[in-house]
């Protein structure tokens, strides 16, 4: 049975070539993406604005999220926390006294690495091909295992009925329902307008600056090489998208 | 067979009760289709009517799983035309500008209960007496 074994032997051959190209495609999956969204916000400018919140109304009011005042149920997109809360791990000594205690804007970091996607069991959020995280909350079961994973606390939860707690719903865009998780979408309904998202329109400062990060000549981009900019815990790996220029 | 005329007028009597409902329904006349409010602007529907009329749901879950998981935003009908994808904008918006005169008469005929507008926002109708 010689032609057996040869026949035998160029199919485990074929095989075995078949399995390292599946290898160098699954490394070649882990390449840089051709669109990768992201956000560059210039802290101080940000700061001498002192008690602004153009960007939060702005956020807030377009995509109809509830002002629950009681912090058990509040649900947020955007928000302020002081400087050292929001980069914990910056060396609180190195820190310079124009940012130490000072607001800064912080939301979803829409990460490359995102570990909300990966535990959801639904498949109800993922990240799309420009790197923009978002959830399909028809899709959302309410198990709240990407409100855990979230390392920036991004993720808010609808424990009650968020309807009445909107002021003037807005018909552009669905309020949720009690029982899923929401976060912000970096506007993606805006942005399939041509539109810029609403907190990067609404800044009086101009602090905010959007764009494709994979593209050189894109403005945020730009200020990115330009200055100094940090991001949200990047040692843990998420590589946020958001990066803060101070 | 002491009991005949006993089990077999329960047995009767259970029958009639278990049947009432079927019985009472073929014996009333059945309720006035609902009087739906027909688009003043639009002409022509994204589908043929029949087909709507018995399988909009399914077009409308189509929809949202294009718009969402796809991001695929536009549709296009069996004409050619070009329609945004949106219960709210399109659907009410545009055309069944009265939500309550005309998805919820024929979902209450049906006993329907529908969850879409526990996120969805209705466009409010447009004032009576304004150009329809």
């Amino acid at each position: 049975m010689s032609a057996g074994r040869r026949v035998f032997l160029r199919m485990a051959g074929r095989a075995a070539v078949a399995t390292a190209a599946g290898a160098a495609l699954g490394c070649a999956a882990g390449l840089p993406r051709r669109h990768r969204l992201g956000i560059a916000i210039d802290v101080r400018r940000c700061i001498a604005a002192g008690g602004c919140r153009a960007c939060i109304d702005a956020c807030h009011r377009a995509h109809n999220v509830p002002d629950i005042r009681d912090v058990r149920h509040e649900v947020k997109w955007i928000w302020k926390e002081p400087f050292e809360r929001a980069f914990a791990a910056e060396d609180a000594e190195t820190i310079t006294s124009a940012l130490r205690g000072q607001p800064v804007p912080v939301f979803c970091n829409h990460c490359d690495n995102p570990p909300c996607v990966r535990v959801c069991p639904a498949r109800a959020t993922w990240a799309r091909d420009d790197g923009l995280v978002t959830i399909d909350a028809h899709r959302c079961i309410g198990c709240r295992y990407c409100v855990a994973a979230c390392p920036y606390g991004s993720r808010s939860f609808n424990w009650i009925d968020p309807r009445p707690f909107v002021a003037e719903p807005m018909v552009r865009y669905p309020t949720r329902t009690r029982g899923v998780v929401e976060k912000c979408n970096l506007c993606e309904e805006r942005l399939a307008d041509g539109k810029l998202p609403a907190c990067v329109e609404a800044c009086p400062e101009r602090a905010m600056v959007f764009g494709d990060l994979a593209d050189p000549a894109s403005d945020v981009r730009r200020v990115i090489d330009e200055r100094y900019a940090i991001r949200r815990k990047p040692e843990l790996g998420t590589r946020p998208q958001l990066f803060y220029v101070i | 067979m002491r009991d005949r005329a006993v089990i077999l007028g329960g047995l009767a009597l259970f029958l009639a009760a278990v049947t009432w409902p079927a019985w009472r329904t073929l014996a009333s006349t059945p309720p006035p289709p609902p009087d739906l409010q027909r688009p003043a602007g639009a002409t022509r529907c994204v589908a043929p009517a029949a087909f709507m009329r018995a399988s909009h749901m399914t077009l409308l879950v189509e929809w949202r799983d294009r718009v969402v998981r796809d991001g695929v935003r536009t549709y296009v009908d069996a004409d050619g035309r070009e329609v945004a994808m949106s219960l709210s904008e399109t659907c009410v918006g545009a055309c069944h500008t009265d939500k309550a005169k005309f998805c919820d008469r024929c979902h209450d005929y049906a006993r329907v209960t529908v969850t879409c507008w526990n996120c969805h926002v209705a466009p409010p109708p447009p004032a009576p007496g304004g150009a329809r």
